[in-house]
């Protein structure tokens, strides 16, 4: 079996005070793609926010292992420069700090850690428009301030080129899908497929199937209530999308669900 | 005696002595100004923080000096110092003040339409004709500060753009101040008076060298023919010992526009006061303020601006940025008169605070008398955003750094707005680095 990249063991964290995380347990390797679907509260977000450090999620109990390493105890930057990715669901916006600026300091500090030599203005050009035209992004998104009047595709695909610049080993994308329309879809997948390989893995959290028609999970987990409640293959994805999520919570936790 | 009423005592023994040691070579019309400067000043001593203008600021730590006017040497300039010390800006005349004083071998002008007369040379010359309107603009009976730089009248310029003079590059007025071996003042005074269609950027860039304590009290003059148009950019980046005090005061005539930048980034204690009339119909205003403070330092900046007639535009932008246990004060005036109609005034003051000693107090003020007219304003504090910070976080970008990113993002827009690119990025670098500094 392929290295476990990230596993997840007994997790348990809450938000304002509230627990949101009842016990998760989950395991990815690499080279896996695996999807989280659940309804709206059921912690997808919080799991997300766990993994990359965001302050207001507290951890109350549960291990996670990156990489065979403590991820918990990593400020935010420290995973990011060990490979963790985190694909936003709401990019902040920064005025007065230019595109530009921001992906060639995030670039350098990530080289940095890697014992690399940072990239000069023009060696990053050449990369940034390489890895832009891969997002269809227009070239002044660049010059512009992060993500400021950026539409919602355009944010999201600059999540995207974010993640193809850095190169991460574990990327989480948080409801990348939401707000996009097919084509801004197909972009933002095609920008993901195209990071698939056999050294990375993938957390792709979804409310909707829609984005797994284009990027095709090895594994399927339903949220609910803070827990995976069923676990199952890429066609799960499809099962959900008829009935819904209701008669899963209704059901037992699968053996198979538990065991991973 | 407390040290407000000691220190103006001082200064006004100072002022009579300059006006009697006058040697019968000197121009009456210096000496006109100077008594009326040493009456004002007798007027109105050194202002308390009982009065409402300078309510936040008090100049203690000022009076506690005892200043001296400059000595008779100069402080030794070279240009390459100038070129350290100051900002980059490729132009098309230089102009170098030492102390206050005019230094004419580091000085050079490239620009045929435009006038200078030193106010060293007008003194020698007798030049009634640039002395007289010396004053005009700042009425020293109102400011105490302006009433001692009148009193106290030594050197300075007078820049006269011909009508329809267009500067293709900017104009650059360095005044480096040097405390040496007693506490030393100087009060330049700068006018410009901007021809009828001409147009000019000019900046003025205070800056001061080693460690013992100086005090500028610059005095400027901006006046703007129906159709000129100006950029005047004040730079203040003195040392941790230096007192800067700066009376600025703009009159715009018909279709006149005026863009100022207001950039403070040094000094013990700043504090500037602009005021802005629009004299003539259809003027437009831009002011521009960004200010840093760290550690205990102190930058008040006061603008007014004075609708007088009907089609006139004003837009304020200031912005603050203070850590440390540092203070900062913007009061922001408005006056719409009754004849001007059709005035569309805006007023914005954003305020960063980085630490919890840190306080700012921002006070809009609006005066509205015609009834036809768009006016807005508004004040506001706020702290860095912890969810751009874990943005940047997730992105490999330390804690430190990233608050430095954020921080010079908020700054940005007021960097943008001066009007050489290079001296925007050279700014952006001052600030980033008396962020930095411990």
């Amino acid at each position: 079996m392929n290295e476990a990249v990230l596993e997840i063991e007994g997790l348990e964290a809450s938000a304002g005070g509230k627990p949101i995380l009842r016990g998760i347990d989950l395991v990815l390797r690499a080279g896996e793609v695996h999807a989280i679907m659940g309804p709206n509260g059921s912690g997808k977000s919080t799991l997300a926010g766990a993994l990359a450090g965001r302050p207001g999620v507290e951890i109350t109990n549960g291990k996670v292992r990156y990489r065979g390493e403590d991820l918990l105890a990593l400020a935010p930057e420290e995973r990011a420069r060990r490979g963790v990715f985190l694909a936003f669901q709401y990019p902040v916006e920064i005025p007065g700090v230019s595109n530009n600026y921001f992906l060639k300091s995030a670039v350098n500090a990530v080289r940095q850690h890697r014992g690399e030599e940072p990239l000069d203005a023009m060696e990053f050009l050449t990369v940034v428009r390489e890895k832009a035209a891969l997002v269809e992004m227009p070239k002044d998104l660049l010059a512009r301030s992060v993500n400021e009047g950026f539409s919602g595709g355009e944010k999201k695909r600059n999540e995207i080129l974010q993640m193809l610049l850095l190169e991460p080993t574990l990327a989480v994308l948080d409801e990348t899908d939401s707000g996009l329309d097919i084509d801004a879809l197909r972009i933002v997948a095609s920008g993901v497929n195209a990071l698939r390989s056999a050294e990375r893995a993938m957390l792709v959290i979804t409310h909707y199937q829609r984005l797994l028609d284009h990027i095709v999970p090895d594994r399927v987990h339903v949220l609910a209530e803070g827990r995976i409640v069923h676990s199952g293959g890429k066609e799960l994805a499809l099962e959900l999308e008829e009935r819904g999520y209701a008669w899963l919570e209704r059901e037992p936790v699968s053996a198979e669900a538990r065991a991973r | 005696m407390s040290d407000h009423s000691a220190a103006a005592e001082r200064w006004r023994r100072l002022a009579a002595e300059a006006a009697e040691s006058l040697g019968a070579a000197e121009a009456p019309a210096v000496a006109a100004l100077r008594r009326a400067g040493l009456e004002a000043f007798a007027a109105q001593g050194l202002p308390t923080t009982r009065l409402e203008e300078w309510r936040y600021t008090s100049l203690a730590e000022l009076a506690a000096h005892d200043w001296g006017l400059p000595g008779a040497a100069a402080p030794e300039v070279t240009r390459d110092l100038v070129e350290t010390l100051a900002s980059p800006v490729f132009a098309c005349g230089l102009l170098v003040f030492a102390n206050g004083r005019f230094v004419p071998g580091l000085s050079t002008l490239r620009a045929p339409d435009v006038e200078v007369v030193t106010l060293a040379a007008a003194r020698r010359a007798n030049d009634a004709r640039a002395l007289q309107r010396l004053g005009s603009l700042v009425d020293a009976k109102l400011h105490p500060f302006a009433a001692l730089a009148t009193a106290l009248l030594d050197d300075g310029v007078v820049i006269r753009l011909t009508a329809g003079a267009r500067l293709e590059q900017p104009l650059h007025l360095v005044f480096l101040s040097e405390g040496g071996d007693a506490p030393t003042a100087s009060h330049p005074r700068v006018r410009i008076e901007a021809g009828r269609g001409s147009q000019a950027v000019v900046v003025q860039d205070h800056v001061s060298l080693g460690a013992a304590p100086s005090f500028t009290n610059a005095v400027t003059e901006l006046q703007l023919e129906p159709g000129a148009r100006l950029e005047h950019v004040l730079l203040q980046r003195e040392g941790p010992a230096a007192f800067h005090v700066s009376n600025t005061a703009a009159q715009l005539e018909r279709d006149a526009r005026l863009a100022t930048h207001v950039v403070s980034l040094g000094g013990r204690l700043v504090r500037n006061d602009l005021v802005v009339t629009l004299a003539g119909e259809g003027a437009e205003a831009m002011l521009h303020g960004l200010f840093l403070c760290t550690g205990e330092r102190l930058v008040d900046n006061h603008t007014f601006v004075d609708h007088a007639l009907p089609r006139g535009t004003s837009r304020q932008l200031y912005k603050g940025v203070l850590a440390g246990r540092s203070r900062g004060v913007f009061r922001g005036r408005v006056l719409v008169r009754p004849d001007a109609q059709h005035t569309d005034a805006r007023q914005s003051n954003p305020n960063l605070l980085l630490s919890d000693g840190a306080e700012i107090d921002g006070k809009p003020q609006l005066e509205i008398h015609a009834d036809d007219v768009k006016c807005s304003h508004g004040s506001a504090i706020g702290r860095v955003d912890e969810n751009a910070l874990f943005y940047l976080r997730t992105r490999g970008i330390d804690e430190p750094a990233a608050r430095a990113l954020l921080v010079r993002g908020f700054a940005a827009e007021v960097l943008a707005a001066l009007p050489e690119p290079a001296l925007a990025e050279a700014l952006g670098d001052a600030f980033a680095a008396l962020l930095d500094a411990p």
